[in-house]
């Protein structure tokens, strides 16, 4: 590794005598506040950036990504702190450069686009009131020409409705139209350098295509430098000029785009690059007609129940099968699972749960029938209560379905914990906050296995993980059903998962069931045409399949 | 916005159903306290029979729950009875002393709630500074003692050492507003020093709560000044637990001077009301009390509503 670094740093010398040298920065430390007091996370790392060039910084999360971008702007987050090192913006020295010098430069010069569109606009003022509110106070525009310019970058981001949408308020808008609003507020000041952190990793991938493209034109457009963070490969592939591979607060590896996703070097990029290694056999084919569960014509709706959520909808589920339910966000994936868990009664319908009825409302189903449908969380973080330990939050289950208590339940939760690999003797006093994301998520299955369920419904499970932490988790659910016979019901937006775990799937389009097949089927021709739109959407390694699908579909609307 | 109208009409009625509720709870607070009007009003030497004749002529033979249902019903309309102990029009009575006590609420709110709002927004923008630490440790300071003693102190100070301020707060309707504005500046402070600590607190507080979201993280990533960034994209959206606490303490301006009217000898609502309380004056006692249950409901229910239209999801629905 030191050897690598070593070479890297002596070849990026070489291309800081280039003169056109927008940003450099060399042997960046950052130190976080941890638990155990300040500890580093970014071990000296070197980067530069061209003007008009665009870098992807890729990484899973806890590689130093985000905080080495917000670097860029001479920023440290609460509990950071840049602790040594040279960053240099246009020959401005940002390790030196007082508050007042780093204001001046951020928005007027360096501009940041988040994560969460939703959360990083003020809720309680105007699109367009915050776009201009950097040209005035830099000092740079009147508030008129600043609106008018608003207006016109909306207009290029294909906003709908450019010259009213600015009017509105964040929460009237949708999560994409809010992601590009937030990319035409960075635009307004024509900065020389804009950090997009992970700009497309809250959207789904109908909706990501927008923004990219959108993004990726505008930048070229103004000739606009910039750093572009995120953890998937396939969407840097589209946006990059070159690539930087870090982790855990260490380069890797540093290529430009192509030669990157050709010949990657180091085994952990080619790791990254590798297809999902999910070991799953194919399972023997249950009994024909088999069905666990049944959902037969649902309607649903919330609140005074005038506007339903869920139209109709019919799905069957076959007994020790998984049956993955994607669609984009707002499709009524997870109206679904309320459903079938009863917390919010449908309106309409019926749910055959092993060719019987169930209630619609979970209040007047029975304990019995209460245990065997579980569901397991997205966010394992909020679905695990921080002041338990974890021999209580399985515990818990135990007692209340099974009365196990005493010793015998002491062992089945050490048998609980050793099934989903986690060390019982270490880990059964402990608390949440201690375990990491994908230990958690451990935890949580374990406690829908305790209470040894037919059937689990699990809601969007990987998707706050990383890809290697997820993966292990698949693994874990695959090797699980083997073993105990048990039927999953699986919400997603990510395909990739669906083709690595699914029996059968269920495609979801505003509150409609568009199809349902066997994965096999799904996933080759002739394809349903909402299926095929979402399957072309899943962004590929090759760095022009953007521009082709973007083409592709132009030819196509030209037609129609 | 209909919406927002059919919320405003449900707390308004929660409101009264509220205040029916005080109502009846005050009849009956007053109704076991110990003593007798009429005992109290013709004294040691009155015979059996004339405090008989007396208390038949008050109506205070008849039964708690038919002088309830009159006074509640009398109240509804508007006639609030005659004091018990001179036979005046309680009305009357009433009226002068409660404009007095809104006058010193509204005098010392006038303070208060800037000098609030100021310190909070201060103490947030250099929050464990020098200056967060001295304008918390006099706040609380000054609200940890009770309040006569705060009175008493500044009378001592700035009254009867430096004679700046006079220490009896008469005022009457004849002076003009600057000399009445004079006279009560004691009892204003008294109560913005009391107030103050609350709303400073509450607006510190809501706004560092808030300065940990992403869009005031984007603020900063915008250049904006460490000012702006409160004043423009913390504040407002963490108006309302603050809205709330003013509310709180608005309604304690009016309802808790009792005992800084008693002290500055200040003909407000709340120095009628000890005084009727040791004369067993029972309707003026009874009326009062509701006044001043009424003037917190409302504060409070006003309080509810701007709270909630300060959510721009409220005010700007999709």
């Amino acid at each position: 590794m030191t050897i690598c670094e070593e070479n890297l740093t002596s070849e990026t010398v070489k291309q800081d005598t280039q003169a056109d040298s927008l940003l450099t920065i060399r042997g960046l430390k950052i130190s976080a506040l941890l638990d155990s007091g300040w500890g580093e996370i970014v071990h000296g790392v070197d980067l530069d950036l061209k003007a008009g060039e665009i870098l992807g910084l890729i990484g899973e999360s806890g590689a130093g990504k985000s905080s080495i971008g917000l670097a860029a702007m001479g920023f440290a987050r609460n509990g950071c702190k840049l602790t040594e090192g040279e960053i240099k913006f246009d020959g401005i020295d940002l390790m030196q450069a007082s508050e007042k010098q780093k204001q001046s430069l951020r928005g007027a010069r360096i501009a940041y686009v988040a994560q969460s569109a939703a959360a990083s606009f003020n809720p309680a003022s105007s699109l367009i009131k915050q776009y201009c509110e950097a040209p005035i106070k830099h000092g740079l525009m009147s508030s008129e020409s600043a609106e008018k310019e608003a207006i016109e970058l909306y207009k290029k981001l294909n906003l709908p409705t450019p010259d009213l949408i600015g009017f509105r308020y964040p929460h009237q808008i949708s999560g994409g139209q809010l992601q590009r609003a937030m990319t035409a507020m960075a635009m307004s000041c024509k900065p020389d350098l804009i950090i997009f952190d992970e700009p497309t990793t809250a959207l789904d991938v109908t909706t990501q295509i927008e923004v990219l493209s959108a993004i990726r034109d505008i930048v070229r457009e103004y000739k606009t430098a910039a750093i572009y963070i995120t953890h998937d490969l396939a969407v840097v592939a589209q946006m990059a000029d070159r690539i930087q591979v870090l982790k855990d607060g260490n380069t890797v590896e540093i290529a430009d785009t192509k030669t990157m996703l050709s010949a990657p070097k180091e085994d952990y990029t080619k790791s990254l690059w590798a297809v999902r290694n999910i070991n799953r056999e194919a399972k023997q084919q249950s009994v024909e007609d088999d069905y666990i569960l049944q959902l037969k014509n649902i309607s649903a709706s919330y609140g005074n129940g005038t506007q339903n959520v869920l139209h109709n909808i019919n799905i069957n589920v076959k007994r020790g099968q998984t049956l993955a339910v994607v669609g984009e966000s707002g499709s009524g994936k997870s109206t679904t699972a309320r459903v079938l868990t009863g917390l919010l009664a449908a309106g309409e319908g019926e749910i055959l749960f092993n060719n019987k009825a169930l209630p619609l409302n979970y209040k007047k189903r029975d304990k019995e029938t209460l245990r065997h449908v579980q569901m397991i969380y997205q966010m394992a973080d909020t679905a695990l209560n921080p002041k338990q330990t974890i021999g209580q939050i399985i515990g818990r289950p135990l007692d209340f379905y099974l009365g196990l208590k005493g010793e015998k339940k002491q062992a089945r939760i050490k048998a609980l914990l050793a099934q989903v690999d986690l060390d019982p003797d270490k880990y059964i006093s402990r608390l949440p906050g201690e375990l990491s994301g994908g230990q958690k998520q451990r935890v949580s299955i374990a406690r829908a296995l305790a209470a040894e369920p037919e059937f689990i419904i699990c809601d969007e499970v990987t998707s706050a993980l990383d890809q290697v932490v997820s993966e292990g988790i698949l693994n874990l659910l695959d090797r699980l059903q083997k073993s105990l016979n048990i039927t999953y019901l699986f919400i997603t937006h990510d395909l990739s998962t669906v083709k690595a775990i699914a029996d059968e799937v269920v495609v979801m389009l505003q509150g409609k069931v568009v199809e349902q097949e066997k994965t096999d089927v799904l996933f080759a021709p002739p394809y349903h045409e909402y299926t095929k739109k979402l399957l072309s959407s899943v962004p590929q390694m090759d760095p022009n399949w953007l521009d082709n699908l973007l083409k592709q579909r132009q030819q196509e609307r030209n037609q129609s | 916005m209909n919406s927002i109208l059919l919320m405003t009409l449900k707390r308004l009625s929660l409101g009264v159903i509220t205040l029916f509720v005080v109502s009846l709870i005050i009849f009956s607070a007053v109704e076991i306290l110990p003593g007798d009007l009429a005992q109290e009003v013709l004294g040691q030497t009155a015979t059996p029979e004339t405090i008989a004749a007396f208390r038949h002529e008050l109506g205070l033979d008849k039964p708690a729950i038919s002088r309830y249902v009159s006074w509640l019903t009398n109240m509804i309309q508007g006639d609030f009875g005659h004091s018990l102990a001179n036979g005046r029009a309680i009305s009357d009575l009433l009226s002068d002393r409660f404009s007095n006590t809104l006058f010193v609420a509204a005098y010392a709110a006038i303070i208060a709630v800037p000098l609030a709002l100021t310190l909070g927004i201060l103490a947030a923008l250099y929050r464990n500074s020098w200056f967060d630490r001295i304008a918390n440790i006099t706040t609380l300071s000054s609200i940890s003692f009770p309040e006569f003693f705060v009175a008493y102190i500044l009378i001592l100070f700035l009254s009867v050492n430096n004679s700046f301020f006079p220490s009896l707060a008469n005022i009457s309707d004849s002076m003009p507003l600057s000399e009445q504005l004079y006279r009560t500046i004691l009892p204003a402070i008294t109560l913005t020093l009391v107030v103050v600590v609350h709303m400073m607190r509450m607006t510190r507080a809501s706004i560092i709560n808030v300065l940990a979201s992403p869009y005031v993280e984007m603020a900063r990533m915008k250049g904006m000044s460490p000012a702006r960034v409160i004043v423009f994209h913390a504040l407002p959206n963490a108006l309302a637990p603050i809205i709330n606490v003013i509310a709180l303490n608005l309604a304690y301006l009016v309802v808790g001077v009792v005992v800084v009217e008693v002290v500055f000898v200040y003909p407000g609502l709340g120095q009628l009301l000890v005084d009727s309380v040791s004369k067993r004056d029972i309707t003026v006692v009874q009326a009062a009390s509701l006044i001043f249950a009424g003037t917190f409901i409302l504060l409070n229910l006003i309080a509810d509503i701007l709270s909630i239209l300060s959510n721009p999801r409220l005010l700007n629905p999709r």
